[in-house]
């Protein structure tokens, strides 16, 4: 791999651009290797990323059954934050926001990071009661969450909906400085090409159909698209997909997917320079370098595999939208898309052995995978590697379900993830 | 907009319903082991493909009944009354 800097730009500038190298291989599948991770998403990769970095297993394999990072990774909002209730979350999803904050460096890779900060908006004076409650315990848990009056918020974000007479008035808001967005295309790429020159194989166009195991249960490869690969250790990672590719190898998820969808405007000139969002109204949005103004929401209330979305909560986001920010209502959107999300009874992920011998789960991230994507992939590598939990995420295994050990954040902060 | 055929009202557009969860998910007995329990509580099929499951016509008559929806194209196959078996 070949180092991206300015002089490797000036030489290739002088050169008329036309030897830089591939950014990764695209190479045929061997019949074998010692790990095998199903889903080149942003989780895949950095998995893959991980166990070649440190752990050094033998060959490694991603396997996607389209084009990498064309699933949730290519389909988000690009937001990461930390600003969770519980210590499990909190340093989990922390450690994942430091480690998205020195990744350009790690990966030799621009992914852009800003940390514009997240402001979560509230609307009544009990509101701001329940926000001060989490605030305290974030900053118990030592992340930089803090409360602004309304004169606060007003002027540090002034394209806000001032009008006291609102159907939603601003009370105040919690924000996490730190928080931001991060380019989402660049954080698949940047860890394909770090892991591709670490010899890892990046599979695309291959799609599993099926796991091969061996008297004892345990798993001896998979079926694909292109025949069998076989590998003792299966990692998956598939998202919204988990529960399909778990019927395949014999067993039941506690996860149901929706689709979760994200639109984007025409660009206009800087107007908002931070993330906004609001729990009650159930929408949030930032502005992209290109201009574009990013919106979200709620998932759509009913399971879907189709990646298109709810004309009805469309409405609804976007109504949000402009319940925050009246003027962007004279914008008209250029794209709208829908991920595939798999989300637990907790809103929270699923990162542990499954019951088939050597097969390894990173599932259940609903919502909020994307901003947790350099620490799964950390637990993940670990966990694969070593049989064991990381230290990390030692509380988000499936026991969880069984004993009614469940760590509620979607009910504990009160934002969907 | 997906479109819902109430068994009482008929045709109508999903916005008045509200979705409820997998359908004919049978309760264990309370003195049940954990592992009844979590699949009771937890484990679903989740299926790309047909699933049965409860919808209930919340801005309508208000009545609950199961239907079969394929999740990928939404095409509903079938809408049958609650207490029946899945057809």
């Amino acid at each position: 791999m070949s180092r991206y800097s300015a002089f490797a730009l000036l030489r290739n500038w002088l050169g008329g651009n036309t030897d830089w190298d591939p950014v990764w291989r695209s190479p045929e599948p061997a019949s074998s290797y010692d790990v095998i991770i199903i889903g080149a998403g942003g989780h895949g990769l950095a998995t893959a990323y991980h166990l070649a970095k440190h752990y050094r297993p033998g060959r490694i394999a991603v396997i996607d059954k389209g084009w990498l990072g064309g699933g949730n990774t290519g389909r988000n909002t690009t937001i990461v934050r930390s600003d969770y209730f519980y210590k499990e979350s909190a340093d989990f999803y922390d450690h994942s926001l430091r480690l998205y904050a020195s990744l350009s460096q790690e990966l030799n890779f621009n992914i852009m990071y800003s940390a514009r900060g997240i402001l979560n908006l509230a609307h009544s004076r009990h509101e701001v009661d329940f926000q001060r409650r989490i605030v305290n315990a974030m900053q118990l848990n030592g992340i930089d969450a803090e409360l602004l009056g309304r004169e606060e918020v007003l002027k540090f974000c002034p394209v806000l909906n001032g009008d006291p007479n609102a159907r939603f008035p601003i009370y105040g808001a919690m924000r996490q400085k730190r928080g931001g967005t991060v380019r989402h295309d660049a954080v698949a790429w940047g860890y394909a090409r770090a892991a591709d020159a670490l010899g890892v194989d990046i599979l695309q166009n291959t799609e599993v159909t099926g796991f091969r195991r061996d008297i004892s249960g345990g798993v001896q490869g998979v079926e694909t698209s292109k025949g069998f690969i076989g590998a003792t250790k299966v990692g998956i990672a598939t998202a919204g997909h988990s529960s399909v590719v778990a019927q395949m190898a014999g067993f039941r998820l506690p996860v149901a997917s929706y689709g979760l969808q994200a639109f984007v405007s025409e660009p206009v000139k800087p107007v908002l320079h931070t993330v906004i969002g609001s729990a009650v109204i159930g929408s949030y949005c930032s502005q992209s370098d290109k201009g574009g103004i990013v919106c979200g929401g709620g998932i759509d209330p009913y399971p879907s595999f189709a990646q298109r979305g709810s004309a009805a909560t469309m409405e609804k986001v976007l109504a949000g939208i402009v319940q925050l920010v009246p003027t962007f209502s004279s914008l008209r959107l250029l794209r709208q898309w829908a991920g595939i999300v798999d989300y637990t009874a907790d809103s929270s992920p699923i990162i542990d052995r499954s019951p088939v011998p050597g097969i390894y789960l990173n599932v259940g991230w609903g919502g909020g995978g994307f901003k947790a994507i350099p620490a799964g992939g950390e637990a993940f590598a670990h966990l694969i590697a070593k049989d064991e939990p990381h230290p990390l995420t030692t509380a988000f295994g499936l026991q969880r379900f069984r004993d009614g050990a469940l760590i509620d954040e979607a009910a504990a902060a009160g934002i969907e993830h | 907009m997906m479109r819902i055929a109430c068994p009482n009202c008929g045709l109508r557009d999903e916005r008045e319903y509200a979705y409820g969860g997998e359908a004919h998910l049978d309760r264990p007995e309370l003195d049940c082991d954990d592992q009844a329990w979590e699949e009771y509580l937890f484990l679903r099929a989740n299926p790309k493909g047909e699933h049965a499951e409860r919808w209930v016509h919340v801005h309508g008559c208000g009545v609950w009944f199961n239907l079969i929806r394929h999740t990928e194209t939404h095409e509903v196959v079938a809408v049958y009354v609650m207490g029946v078996a899945r057809p």
